[in-house]
Formats: structure tokens, sequence, C-alpha cells
């Protein structure tokens, strides 16, 4: 099966990160990538910018289209990122996302049909 | 399995017992070959059909189970011919191969004794991707074989809202691939202890409920104990399983006496013994010496149980057993029964500081203070005894529990 690792987190403590702890936290990623990337496991993944500095929303309501400033859902927790992987069930996902060095992290299963 | 006397049944009694007997087990055989929940479900429902309009006519089969089995194979036979290419349809269930699969192979596993096929799906429906009360309902559904509408009866809700939150269940199990498979051994004490958390959530609904208008229910109560020996038969030298399996049958031997006429609860000390199941109790007590050195909560609770079952319980081993309880689970619950205890065992004053903080701890419990008025009123400080049976009523809920604390001060 195929999973997303959908990682969420506060906006306000990923922008806080800098220098030495920004590349740790970036380096901790790497490591994880490449270590599913040697097992096979790895479909795809992007980190995306934060939603407060560059998000746009467009909502369609008949045949109006508006488009604003911001993110679809104001919440303290936001999305940040996603991975793709291959795994055999859950539990493998599960085990899978716990190597993550995130707080916060979705597992949705990629829809097959 | 054993072989039940069928001879001498009517058909209809027959099936009934069948359904009993093989339902669980013939739909884990089921599900872990057909790999869904739907499939399978119906096919053995068709299935019971069919024997409750022949059985009755044509007699009762030799071996009922293999009877029920090759009917329901047959229409699971014919749902997939049906359904072949159906788009809608949930994704297959994950698990490991069972055998080769072939006719052959399921009559073998009829007569078997299935326990592996019953062991995941329950380790399924207990997953922790669940929520708390599609666990409970899974539990009864595919472990005790109850229906759908006796499920919603036991959880007081409309039956058509059971049916939804059964099958939401079963969808996620599907959808996120929830396998169906034992647990590997590194994560088996964490996952037996979510299977045995539903069970005992099951036996304190029954217990004492929270919900509707009685304050036991006890058939869910005894489908929890039923459970309870299912997983102690399934995961056999699993000593927690006996733990908890004696804590319930303790507690469950009390429950003609936990009520008096008008349904009010009546206290441990002012229960009639004559009431108590005491073959229950016996077993109870035998399910504990087969255990070893307690190893967890549910051990300590039931060497509590079976204290309060004896003629007189030793309260000074019931603090002992209540402190190591609350070393164990740091509970305020705990903590509050120990003070009764160490109470009882003679020690009031010691008994009074082990309040201290409770009432930060539980500030919506009323037993904090009830139990300091109490504790308050037998060192005869009576002023603060009154003012401690103020605040217990200002908390309490029940109309019953009022009456007895205003009969309680107005003794004062």
């Amino acid at each position: 099966m195929e999973y997303a690792l959908l990682i969420y987190g506060d906006e306000k403590v990923w922008t806080s990160r800098e220098g030495e702890e920004a590349r740790t936290h970036s380096e901790r990623h790497e490591r994880f990538a490449a270590a599913l990337q040697q097992r096979g496991v790895l479909r795809g993944g992007k980190k995306l910018a934060l939603p407060g500095e560059s998000s746009t929303t467009l909502r369609r309501d008949g045949d109006d289209v508006s488009v604003t400033d911001g993110p679809f859902a104001e919440t303290t927790e936001v999305f940040g990122g996603f991975y793709l992987i291959e795994a055999d069930d859950l539990d493998a996902a599960i085990a899978v996302a716990r190597e993550l060095p995130e707080d916060v992290v979705e597992i949705r299963p990629i829809s097959g049909m | 399995m054993t072989e039940r006397q069928t001879t001498g049944m009517t058909g209809v009694e027959a099936v009934e017992q069948a359904y009993r007997d093989h339902w669980s087990r013939l739909l884990a055989l089921l599900v872990t070959r057909t790999r869904r929940f739907d499939v399978a479900e119906d096919a053995l429902q068709d299935a019971f059909v069919a024997a409750a309009r022949t059985w009755p006519e044509q007699g009762v089969p030799a071996n009922p189970a293999a009877w029920l089995v090759t009917a329901a194979r047959r229409r699971v036979l014919d749902r997939a011919r049906r359904e072949e290419g159906d788009q809608r349809r949930l994704p297959l269930l994950v698990t490991d191969p069972v055998d080769a699969g072939g006719a052959e192979d399921v009559m073998d596993a009829v007569d078997g004794a299935v326990e592996d096929e019953r062991l995941r799906l329950l380790f399924a429906c207990c997953h922790p991707a669940l929520s708390a009360d599609s666990r409970a309902a899974l539990m009864l559904r595919f472990g005790a074989g109850l229906r759908t509408a006796e499920i919603a009866r036991l959880f007081l809700v409309p039956e058509p809202t059971m049916a939804a939150r059964l099958t939401r269940a079963k969808a996620k199990i599907a959808v996120a691939g929830i396998p169906l498979r034992r647990p590997v051994a590194a994560d088996l004490p964490a996952r037996l202890r979510v299977m045995l958390a539903v069970v005992y959530l099951l036996f304190t609904e029954g217990y004492r409920a929270t919900a509707g208008p009685q304050l036991q229910r006890p058939q869910l109560a005894a489908e929890a104990i039923r459970l309870g020996y299912l997983l102690g038969e399934l995961l056999p030298g699993e000593d927690e399983i006996g733990a908890l399996l004696a804590l319930m049958v303790l507690q469950h031997a009390r429950r003609d006496a936990r009520l008096d006429d008008e349904g009010r609860l009546v206290l441990l000390a002012d229960q009639d013994r004559s009431r108590w199941r005491h073959d229950e109790i016996a077993r109870g007590l035998a399910l504990l010496r087969e255990l070893g050195p307690p190893a967890s909560a549910y051990h300590l609770q039931a060497l509590i149980a079976a204290e309060h079952c004896g003629a007189r319980p030793d309260w000074t081993r019931v603090a002992r057993l209540y402190a190591e309880l609350e070393r164990r689970t740091g509970s305020s619950v705990v903590r509050l029964n120990r003070a009764v205890a160490v109470a009882e065992a003679g020690a009031p004053e010691a008994a009074l500081a082990l309040l201290d903080g409770l009432d930060a701890a539980l500030p919506a419990n009323h037993l904090v203070p009830t139990v300091r008025a109490e504790l308050l009123t037998r060192l005869g400080r009576r002023a603060e005894a009154d003012a401690a049976y103020d605040a217990a009523l200002r908390l309490v809920r029940t109309d019953a529990e009022r009456d007895h604390l205003a009969r309680r001060r107005a003794a004062l």
C-alpha cells in the first residue's frame, strides 16, 4: 500500500529555528529520506513553504471565483510537508512515521482506486 | 471446541446453538480468507438463514459447522462473480495468507481450533488507530459474536447508530490498512494492554453504568467476562489476562447484592453476603492462584477484590495493595481508596493526611469530601465533618447518594 505521511506543526516553532538547530533538523530529514530510499520504500516527498508567508486560497462558489491571501484554515498547527511511502500495512507505516523527527504526523493511505 | 449433543434438539434450537457455538469462529475463518468483512458477514448470515429453513425439515446435519461453512462458501463465490469489476468496493483487508486456501483446507480448519484466525481478527478490532467506541463495539461483534441490535441495546443507542458505527470502523480497518495479524513479540505487550483495556472498559460500564437508567448492566459485564475467557484461551500463559479475568469474576459475583430493592447502590460492608455468588468467587480465587507474583495493576486490583470477598478483609493488607497500586498508576482515585483502607485498618488520622491535595486532583468528585466527612466524624471533629458533608452535597449527582449523605449528616 502507499501512504502519505503528513507533517503538522506550529508555524512559530518552525520559523524560530535558526542556524545550527535548523541545519540539524534538515539533516535529520535527509537521513530519514536516505534510509527510506535505501529500503526502496520512498515514493516522493516535499517540504512546503510556510503558509503564513506564502499561501493563497482560491474558492469557487458557482461561477464566482475568489482568490484570497492566507491558508484554507487559520489554525495553530499547519501543514508543513509530506512523504509518500510504500508500506505493507498501517503498522509498517506507523513504524516509518516514528522515525520522523516531527511531533505530529498524520498517516493517510493513498486511495488506490 | 467441545462437541455438543445436537440430537434431541429441534431444528430451530440447533440453529441457535450453532450460532452461539460457531458464528465467531466461522466468521474469523471467512474474513481471513475472503479478506472482506461485508462478504464474510453476509455469506455467513445467508448460511444461517438457509440452516433455519432446512434443518427443521430435513434434520440437523452431523457436522453443523461444516454444513454452514459449505453454504457460506457458495455465497462467497456467487458474490465474487457478481461484483467482479465493481469499483466502489473497499480495498481487501491486509492479512498474511492462510495456508493454501483450497476447499479442503477450509473444511479442515472448521474442525480445527481457528485460534490464529480469531486472534488476528481481534487484534485488528483492538488496534490503537481505532476509536475507543469502535474497538468496544467491534469486540462485542467479532469477539463475543453479538448481533448489531444486541450491541446497540448494550450501548443504549438506536440500532442504526450502532450499525453505522460498525460500518465506519470496518471501513477504517480496510481503507487504512490495519492488518489482521498477531503483533510481533516486541509489540505484543502494548497491543495486549489495549485489548485488555477494551474488555475492562466494557466490564466497568456494565458494573457501574455511566449512562442509562440502571446503575449496573449485568449482561454487559457478563459479555466482558466471556471475552476475557476467550482471550485466555487464545493467548494461554499471559498472566495479565488471568489477572483481569479474576478481577472481573470476583466483582461480578457480588452483582445481586450491590443494589437494594429500590435499585440503590449498597455499600460493600452492608451487602447481604448470602446473595453473593459463592461458586463464582471460588472460580475467581482459583484464577488468582494460578498467577505468578503480582505484575500488573489488574492483579493488584484482583487481590484487593479477593480480600473483600472473604469474611473479614485484612485492611492492613488492602491498604498495602492500594499503596502499591498507587505507586504503579499514580491515580488519585486509587489514593482515595487507599485512604479508606488505611482508616479501616485503624489509622483515621493517617487516612486524613492521604486526602491532602485530592480536592485539587479530583475537583468534581464528591467522594473526596464524602470520605473526609466520614473520617472527621470518626475522629469526633463535628464542625469540620459538617462542612465536609456540605461540600459533598454540593458535588453529588445521584439522588440515592444525596439521600445517603443527608442521612449521615443528620446523624452527626
